[in-house]
């Protein structure tokens, strides 16, 4: 939460009016806090879980709200709402992980880890010449030259949603015939 | 929507005493230890030469050694129940309590006569002492648990430990009150123990129970 530790004096005695029931300075206090949240939400979260930015935001704020005894008036008023802040993205993170089907993402590790070993190259060739023509350029040009999809989408005439889904369907294919056996 | 949820929240608000987290953790351990304690007057009483215990060096080390854990416990309770704090100092002193009293118990040990040794390790309550200090220590442990969940602490597993060393130190407290052994190696093995098994439960129940 870059740009917080400046603003600890004017944030802390916010919060110190907060909890002795100024509600006015809890709205200021509260309106302020939920930019930053946004911001440092939006920085971390990647494309997937971009759409719960504001979920987290306002589960961040409750916490806030429904813990503030938690919080120390000898301490640091920013480092107790970072504390906050990041244990709710951690605890985010942790349950889309939990309940993430094959993520493409591990799957593109996947190759990203076959690329590196030394009789790599063939081996990925092998492995994408299985694949339906479209999709192996679709996935070379995606996950191996790093095109945007966007840019894949124009040169091949699809639209993104369509590209998303066959570079999707082409790892989790490659990823049944080759990545059980290693 | 965020909007309406600040308004919300905002209406809501009731004035927090800066003590507040003391205050509650408070009640939860006076709740605690008055359970533990009654259970202990009914269930096994106090031992029957109480007062003359007062006499004894060994009552006071066993009293201090378990209180003062038991306060470290909610030292660093009161520390990790707050996002992003760690109890290093207090479960640093733990350690440091815990080693002295173990190393007195092993000059008692190698410093006593031979025939005397199984006695002070043993006493006659030996393999029971564990169990009551776990027993004892559970209404202290619930309470902890209760109050636990209330905060915000952003390391379950540490929080956990803290709650079990608390309540597993304090129900030890409490037995010493009934227990009549005075080999300082009984106190630093089969007391020790019984705490050690309440921290267990205590960290495990962390991890289990402390998300928020």
């Amino acid at each position: 939460m870059s740009g917080l530790p400046t603003s600890e004096d004017r944030l802390r005695s916010l919060m110190l009016a907060s909890l002795a029931g100024d509600s006015a300075a809890y709205r200021k206090l509260l309106a302020d806090l939920s930019e930053r949240l946004g911001r440092y939400y939006r920085r971390r979260l990647r494309e997937a879980l971009s759409a719960q930015v504001d979920d987290l935001v306002q589960e961040a704020l409750l916490a806030i709200h429904a813990r503030r005894m938690t919080y120390d008036p000898n301490r640091a008023f920013t480092a107790w709402a970072f504390a906050i802040a990041r244990y709710k993205l951690v605890d985010l993170l942790r349950r889309s992980r939990a309940q993430a089907h094959v993520a493409i993402d591990d799957v593109a590790d996947f190759l990203a880890d076959v690329d590196v070993s030394t009789e790599s190259a063939a081996d990925l060739a092998t492995m994408l010449d299985t694949l339906p023509e479209r999709t192996r350029v679709l996935i070379r040009q995606v996950k191996i030259e790093g095109q945007s999809v966007a840019e894949a989408a124009a040169s091949a005439g699809m639209s993104e949603a369509a590209v998303k889904v066959a570079v999707h369907r082409g790892l989790k294919a490659l990823f049944n015939r080759f990545g059980r056996k290693r | 929507m965020t909007a309406e949820l600040i308004e919300r929240l905002a209406q809501d608000l009731k004035p927090v005493p800066s003590n507040a987290l003391l205050k509650v953790l408070g009640i939860a351990l006076a709740f605690g230890l008055v359970t533990s304690t009654i259970a202990m007057m009914l269930w096994l009483g106090p031992r029957p030469d109480l007062f003359k215990a007062f006499g004894t060096p060994i009552f006071w080390i066993k009293f201090v050694y378990t209180l003062a854990l038991g306060c470290c416990g909610a030292w660093a309770a009161s520390r990790v129940a707050r996002p992003g704090e760690n109890g290093r100092l207090p479960l640093a002193i733990v350690c440091l309590v815990v080693l002295s009293v173990a190393i007195a118990a092993g000059i008692s040990y190698v410093t006593a006569p031979p025939q005397e040794r199984h006695a002070i390790v043993m006493g006659s309550s030996a393999l029971v002492c564990p169990h009551y200090v776990i027993a004892l220590s559970m209404p202290l442990l619930i309470a902890a648990i209760v109050f636990m969940r209330r905060m915000a602490p952003t390391n379950p597993t540490l929080a956990g430990l803290s709650v079990g060393l608390m309540a597993g130190a304090l129900g030890a407290w409490v037995y010493s009150f009934h227990c009549t052994e005075a080999g300082l190696p009984f106190l630093t093995l089969w007391y020790s123990l019984g705490i050690a098994a309440v921290v267990l439960v205590g960290t495990v129940a962390g991890r289990l129970f402390f998300r928020w």
